[in-house]
């Protein structure tokens, strides 16, 4: 019998905020253990939660940018269980009245798209962080209480590819937004997964694992592939399934059952008070989002004529896509720019492991210096060497061309007189070339060149000895 | 007379005058308190050092002409469920014994603006759940009419302290009448405002949504004189109400004219003692003299009104004392690994009425359709009252269905216990103000208080028909003696 | 009997309270009788009837998002039963 996997994933953001989610303690991240704490986060007896007003104002743009139905009235709740990372002894969540519901991710797998709902979004806050040492453990409630949006994926995925792509397109949408930072390795985007199989052709759900400690997009497309494997082994062996969580392990690429979190109960929270939205408020902050990732994709398809591909890596991140089309503004070639950006720009910053924010090639500098190839102050060749030295430098193409006296010999009367001293020191192959052998030409060529260093200006270079040995 | 048996406006005026210094009313108060403290048992905490240090800064801003407000100076006693900066918090609870607040309530925020001086911390059952005191970790508090008796609670610390003298004022809190009940009982003023006038930032949580600050004082006008500095709204509280606070004193006028009094059917029910009948309604006849127009109304719901706030309550409760887990603060038996440790923890630092509510609050949100049915029972009995103010300006009834009962005569019966509050506990369901005030004594001289009740925010017409019905009469100037036979 | 020792005793797992035999016998019987009382309200109707968590209307109170000063670490953890190097310090979890 043949199977097809289901595959439904739970994730949590961590909403970009100055403040935490309800007291005024900072959200900084790296600050000494238990720091950024105060009576309200820390749990302590009478202290009181208000809500930040931006912490609503994110989830919403989360909500609109992943299609959701926001909802007029919705509440908090406390979710109570014991975890010592847990000050209160409950989360302060969304249950019975999340914020969001019935949304949608779509996605392009093999040239297919798919639409993944999103069946719920809530609000929630973070909890502490624990470290395990022998016999004990240590707590920081720094992060305890930072705003997290919590997103449920209805189990629409059959693939691990496309829980990749779907976490890509979430997360590009998200940072769109500017909603969060989406980073898996430092735990502000967080992914679990339910697996379960079922017979090709059936619409029941069967009994699901629920995969946890996945810390990137390739372990947790790596975890799914793994589950559905074990999974399959584990029915051809007849084994019945039972519902239980199981834990990834990285290193030996395998998960492993681990005792799960018994449900928690949840009652409403009598100290927040419900969070009613208006028309105009959900407006005001559609009007505030950006043009989504795939929408501009396709624009810049329309508008500049680049191929899919380009637009899709160019989409990639609204700062890259930012910068492509200042870059745009200034120069006219939409392609010339787009092929500089992909190879150059983007593996210089991959090397040096920063953002494009950071980069000190300014969209000014980079078509100042395409403006200099196209005027033939720079070849394309140099230009290469020479965009390496902006992008350590922030220096302008035209400056550092000057500073290093890489300026190109487009100089008739100076090129003239190295052809010529050449010519006389290369006979032979003047010779060959008389004889018919066309190649000693480039030879030639390259002789001259070497001679500037490479400045001299290769098209005129080559008149000047085609003139010389006709 | 002694500067300790005075009330906050009279001490008011004679530091005004320049009479009596603030040190002079402070050692007074501690004078008393060493005096009687042993047989009362009002405190958990002292904290005379401060206290002094306090009054003589106070003083010095008197002789340096700076600007002082009207309370300042005055020795106020602070219910151990507030926290103060620095000060043991303890909720008459073992989980808390060794718990000193890293930070200052709004209410305590605001009386340290105001210039008070804090001298201790009063007894209370262990996290406001009781009716009687008895159910403090520390020790038992003794009403000042009857050692033998109980001064009623939980804020009875509180109360006790005030009625034998040994404060000026004193701050309490209310979830099911825990003011208004150990007033009554102790034959004090107590007075719990409506939901939201006060700040509850500070305030340990027993049930969130029922949870209100308020005075406890010896007359009418040193509540209101306390309304007017711990009223307000605050930033730090949701569910704080931002509505402009007026100058209580304004409202106490002695003159009933016209004021529709509405007398509740339900609230005069089998069980309750004759006496305290009899006294209640000897009071609305005055009032009525007065000028008063009183009329028989219905509120069909109270009979349901205890059942919902046993489930609202006990709920609240239980995920409010989730907080107690031994991890940051409080007390934590030894244990070898952590789940040990909650339990232990929790079956030690607890006692026995605080884990059979968490017991029934837990039983209940696990079983949500309970606390929903609790939560529309409660609407109904606001609306109940929501109807009777469209017509009365103001409610009258019996604080307590009973005086004072013997220490040890109820414990360890859970059904019994909740009695006390029958008349109390509809006003924190619907959120509305309430005050308890003396309204005479049963034949053994035991305090009766009679309960004025109100719309949301009339707190106004609450204290001008108290301080009517004082004026005109003079049980609040009666004090017990506490004698060594006893 | 409404409420079994089994119940009690799941309640107080999810509570976390040990509870010695004797208790959980006294609490079976005690939350038995509380709630056969608080049965009572199943005499009324309250379909139609809206719950009520909030007595007075409420909404979006917010707070703006500016960060202010948190407590200082030693009074951070001045009240912690068992505290090492800035952290709180918790017995060993078994899972």
């Amino acid at each position: 019998m043949e199977y097809e996997a289901i595959i439904g994933l739970e994730i949590h953001v961590q909403s970009k905020t100055e403040s935490k989610m309800f007291c005024s303690c900072s959200t900084e991240f790296g600050a000494p253990p238990n720091s950024q704490v105060c009576p309200v986060c820390l749990g302590l007896p009478g202290a009181l939660p208000v809500l930040n007003e931006k912490v609503v104002e994110q989830a919403v743009k989360a909500a609109l940018v992943l299609n959701c139905d926001v909802l007029k009235v919705s509440s908090f709740d406390k979710k109570i269980y014991f975890y010592p990372d847990l000050p209160k002894g409950y989360q302060i969540s969304q249950y019975y009245q999340p914020l969001a519901k019935s949304g949608y991710v779509d996605i392009k797998v093999k040239n297919k798209r798919r639409r993944v709902r999103i069946r719920h979004l809530h609000m929630e806050e973070d909890v502490g962080k624990l470290i395990h040492q022998k016999g004990m453990s240590l707590v920081d409630f720094n992060r305890a209480s930072l705003p997290l949006i919590e997103i449920v994926a209805e189990p629409d995925i059959r693939s691990s590819e496309e829980a990749g792509e779907f976490l890509m397109c979430l997360r590009s949408n998200l940072r769109y937004a500017g909603v969060s930072e989406c980073n898996m390795e430092e735990g502000s985007l967080r992914c679990d997964a339910n697996v379960s199989l079922r017979p090709l052709g059936t619409r029941k759900l069967y009994t699901k694992t629920e995969v946890k400690n996945m810390n990137s997009f390739k372990h947790v497309m790596k975890a799914i592939e793994y589950e559905i494997k074990r999974q399959k082994r584990s029915v051809k062996k007849g084994e019945a399934a039972v519902l239980h969580t199981r834990c990834w392990d990285p290193e030996r690429g395998v998960t492993v059952p681990m005792r799960g979190k018994a449900p928690a109960p949840c009652i409403s929270h009598s100290d927040l008070g419900p969070v009613i939205l208006d028309e105009e408020f959900i407006a005001s902050l559609r009007s505030q989002l950006p043009e989504l990732p795939l929408d501009r994709s396709e624009r810049f398809i329309q508008q500049y004529g680049i191929p899919a591909s380009d637009a899709s890596i160019l989409t990639s991140s609204k700062e890259l896509a930012d910068y492509y089309e200042e870059c745009v503004k200034l120069y006219k070639k939409p392609k010339v720019i787009a092929n500089w950006i992909m190879s150059d720009l983007l593996r210089e910053l991959k090397e040096k492991d920063i953002g494009i924010r950071e980069c000190k090639v300014s969209p000014e500098h980079l078509a100042e210096m395409i403006t200099l190839i196209d005027k033939g102050s720079i070849s394309g060749k140099m230009a290469k060497d020479v965009f390496v030295e902006m992008f350590e430098t922030g220096e302008k193409a035209s400056q550092i061309v000057k500073e290093k006296g890489l300026a190109q010999i487009s100089d008739k009367e100076a090129l003239v007189k190295i052809v010529d001293k050449t010519l006389q020191e290369n006979p032979k192959v003047v010779e060959d070339y008389k004889k018919g052998k066309e190649k000693a030409l480039g030879y030639l060529v390259g002789q001259v060149m070497k001679e500037t260093k490479g400045r001299a200006n290769p098209k005129l270079v080559n008149k000047l000895l085609e003139k010389k040995l006709k | 007379m002694k500067l300790n048996e005075l009330t906050a406006h009279e001490i008011r005026e004679l530091i005004r005058k320049g009479e009596v210094s603030s040190e002079e009313v402070t050692k007074s108060v501690f004078e008393r308190i060493e005096k009687v403290e042993k047989k009362i048992n009002s405190f958990v905490t002292l904290t005379k050092e401060e206290a002094l240090r306090e009054a003589r800064s106070v003083d010095e801003k008197i002789r340096k002409k700076k600007k002082i407000s009207p309370l300042a100076g005055v020795p106020i006693a602070i219910k151990d469920n507030m926290c103060i900066d620095g000060v043991l918090t303890t909720c008459s609870s073992k989980i808390l014994e060794n718990f000193r607040s890293p930070y200052d309530a709004t209410v305590i925020k605001r009386l340290k603006a105001n210039d008070l001086v804090f001298i201790g911390k009063t007894n209370m059952d262990e996290f406001a759940m009781g009716s009687s005191t008895e159910n403090s970790a520390f020790e038992i508090t003794h009403n000042p009419w009857d050692l033998e008796a109980i001064p009623g609670g939980s804020s009875g610390g509180s109360a006790a302290t005030i009625a034998s003298d040994e404060a000026i004022l004193a701050l309490g809190s209310d979830t099911g009448g825990s003011i208004r009940q150990p007033a009554s009982l102790c034959g004090v003023v107590g007075l719990k405002p409506t939901y939201g006038r006060v700040s509850r930032y500070g305030l340990i949580a027993f049930a969130s949504s029922l949870d209100q600050i308020g005075p406890i004082t010896k007359d009418v006008r040193d509540s209101a004189l306390l309304m007017n500095v711990i009223s307000g709204y605050d930033e730090r509280d949701s569910t704080s109400c931002n509505y402009p606070v007026p100058d209580y004193t304004e409202s106490l006028i002695s003159d009933v004219k016209g004021v529709k009094i509405g007398v509740p059917k339900e609230y005069f029910v089998k069980g309750m003692d004759e006496e305290v009948e009899k006294s209640v309604k000897d009071a609305i006849g005055l009032l009525e003299k007065l000028g008063a127009k009183v009329e028989e109304v219905f509120l069909p719901h109270t009979e349901y009104a205890l059942a919902t706030y046993c489930l609202i309550v006990s709920t609240e409760a239980s995920t409010d004392l989730a907080y107690y887990d031994g991890v940051g603060y409080g007390y934590r038996a030894q244990s070898r690994n952590l789940d040990e440790m909650y339990q232990n923890t929790r079956e030690k630092g607890f006692g026995d009425e605080v884990k059979r509510r968490i017991m029934l609050g837990t039983y209940v949100f696990s079983h949500y359709d309970y606390y929903l049915k609790a939560q529309k029972v409660r609407t109904l009995v606001k609306e109940d009252f929501d109807k009777v103010f469209e017509k009365c300006d103001c409610l009258i009834t019996p604080t307590s269905p009973t005086p004072a009962f013997k220490i040890g005569e109820k414990m360890d019966d859970p059904l019994r216990m909740y009695f006390p509050d029958i008349f109390t506990v509809p006003a924190n369901l619907a959120g509305i103000p309430g005050i308890s005030i003396p309204c005479g004594f049963t034949k053994k001289g035991l305090p009766v208080g009679l309960q004025i009740l109100a719309k949301p925010f009339a707190e106004e017409t609450i204290l001008r028909v108290a301080y009517s019905y004082e004026q005109n009469t003079g049980w609040h100037r009666r004090r017990p003696a506490i004698c060594d036979s006893q | 009997m409404k409420i079994s020792k089994k119940d009690v005793e799941y309640v107080a797992k999810l509570a976390k309270l040990k509870l010695s035999e004797k208790e959980k016998e006294k609490f079976t019987k005690q939350l038995d009788q509380i709630l056969k009382y608080v049965d009572k309200l199943n005499e009324l109707d309250t379909e139609k009837v809206k719950p009520t968590s909030h007595v007075l209307p409420l909404k979006n109170v917010f707070r703006e998002d500016k960060v202010g000063k948190s407590l200082e670490v030693e009074k951070v953890l001045e009240n912690a039963p068992e505290k090492a190097r800035g952290f709180f310090k918790v017995p060993k979890i078994i899972d």
